[in-house]
């Protein structure tokens, strides 16, 4: 499907292309000035990769190579990345300190109002602290491109509680069913996390970032991905995880980096059996980058902001 | 039994849900950052005219609705169903109460209406968006009372009854937008 899909993030086809790119090319430069004097380095990693993502549900989008590395037969893929996570890790292994990187993206996303197959992202690897650091230095910046907004912070658990009205911890997967299905008229079943991100899209989403920047944070163990986990003050163990939404869209996704490469190869091992039953190909574990991890990345916090979507809040 | 995948949803296809034919009305992705991608759709059962919201898993299958428009001349209503032909076979077929439902009151004859087929059986008509239809009852106007711009009702031929300037009288053919039910001008 993905032939017939425009991807067209920066608007170019459309008449006020033009009016658009200035300011693009104007807050692209605010991100700049800003990393500059930060003294954060900006970086350009490969957006083709040996490696796909085996985020169960990230799809790459892949290419032949014209000049096949192994003897075999069988064809050899380059991935066009999902995002620049892993090789900007791979630079953080080697010492390089906080950086950043303006970089193309690539997914197999139906395309729709917030999604494109092809988008820009910034992401932001910042050495030391956690995601509470992480969020202060985002909403400077943001504040520098979109002007000040009131800032929100309230967890993953409080959200539901507040807004889908079912507690996520200690809900049974019964209990999710029912509360969704009371909202939404559903044929389908799932697991405990289809039910979450259903009432996370339908009910609780919709109200986030009213005229201000919500910060959700500490995800529920089995959506961590990559970040550390850690417990709550309530003693229940979640993702060091957070998402930005302003006026319900999803605007960025941080995490603590987790550091621990044998942590790592047993999440991406269950990636793997994740998209097996959802009938998805296996990927390829990115041996490279657990061997990096192996010599140790330090101690950081990372942040992919959706430039697409920045735009359009300004 | 043919289905689609919801990546292939899109305004205007049509489905069977729950046994009855369904028409996209809109169709958005909705997806977390870091999970499961929904279709969130508005559809319309095209047999009781509900609309409705519903969500698919992205990925999921739902059965296709054998579904299709086709253009038909109307000939006339024998009290039980209102009779349409196809112009390039003449072929006819009868479209009951219910299919005519929200067009009878703009059919005339020899006008051509689109027939929505379901399963081979008219399931909603389609009136043209301009019909002219000739005015059978409405009070005289008034002379004098042209430049005020005020309205009075008129029963069409076919027991429609829209609001119309003054100065139409009775006999007046009117262009009529069937879309809103509204006058446009003497035809």
């Amino acid at each position: 499907m993905i032939a017939q899909t425009g991807s067209d993030p920066a608007g170019l086809t459309s008449v006020t292309a033009y009016k658009q790119l200035e300011k693009r090319a104007r807050v692209l430069s605010l991100i700049r000035q800003f990393f500059v004097e930060k003294q954060v380095l900006e970086v350009e990693t490969p957006l083709l990769g040996r490696y796909p993502v085996t985020d169960p549900q990230l799809d790459n989008l892949r290419v032949e190579n014209p000049f096949p590395l192994n003897i075999t037969n069988a064809t050899d893929w380059l991935y066009l990345q999902t995002s620049p996570e892993v090789a900007m890790k791979k630079l953080l292994v080697l010492g390089s300190g906080s950086i950043y990187q303006l970089a193309k993206a690539f997914r197999q996303d139906a395309p729709g109002r917030l999604h494109s197959v092809e988008f820009t992202l910034l992401e932001w690897y910042r050495v030391g602290g956690g995601i509470e650091e992480l969020i202060d230095d985002l909403t400077n910046l943001l504040e520098k491109i979109i002007g000040p907004l009131p800032v929100e912070k309230i967890s993953y658990r409080e959200a539901f509680i507040q807004y889908a009205g079912i507690d996520p911890f200690t809900a049974t997967i019964v209990e999710l069913k029912n509360q969704a299905k009371k909202h939404i008229d559903v044929s389908f079943d799932g697991d405990r996390d289809i039910w979450l991100d259903l009432l996370l899209t339908h009910l609780v989403e919709p109200k986030l970032g009213v005229n201000r920047l919500t910060f959700i944070y500490d995800y529920p163990k089995s959506q961590a991905a990559m970040a550390k986990l850690s417990k709550d003050k309530d003693g229940y163990e979640v993702a060091k995880r957070f998402e930005l939404y302003v006026n319900g869209v999803e605007l960025a996704n941080g995490y603590h980096e987790l550091t621990d490469p044998v942590e790592l190869a047993q999440r991406f091992k269950i990636d793997n059996e994740r998209r097996q039953s959802l009938g998805k190909p296996v990927c390829n574990l990115d041996v490279d980058f657990l061997a990096a991890l192996e010599t140790g990345m330090p101690d950081c916090s990372g942040v992919a902001v959706g430039l697409d979507r920045l735009m359009l809040l300004v | 039994m043919a289905t689609y995948s919801t990546n292939e949803f899109k305004k205007g296809l049509k489905l069977i849900i729950d046994g009855d034919p369904c028409n996209i009305v809109e169709n958005e992705m909705v997806k977390p950052g870091k999970g499961q991608a929904f279709n969130r759709v508005r559809l319309k059962n095209l047999k009781t005219g509900r609309t409705w919201d519903k969500t698919y898993k992205s990925g999921e299958s739902v059965e296709a609705a054998d579904v299709m428009d086709v253009d038909m001349e109307y000939l006339y209503a024998d009290g039980e169903f209102w009779h349409f032909m196809d112009p390039n076979t003449y072929e006819q077929i009868p479209a009951s109460a219910d299919a005519v439902e929200e067009a009878k009151l703009w059919l005339k004859e020899q006008d051509k209406c689109i027939i929505t087929l379901w399963n081979d059986v008219p399931l909603t008509v389609t009136p043209p968006n301009f019909v002219e239809l000739d005015v059978a009852e409405t009070d005289p106007g008034l002379k004098g009372d042209t430049a005020q711009g005020g309205t009075k009702p008129a029963t069409l031929s076919t027991g429609a009854v829209v609001r119309v300037p003054l100065f139409i009288n009775e006999g007046d053919t009117l262009k009529i937008d069937t879309r809103t039910g509204e006058y446009v001008s003497r035809a």
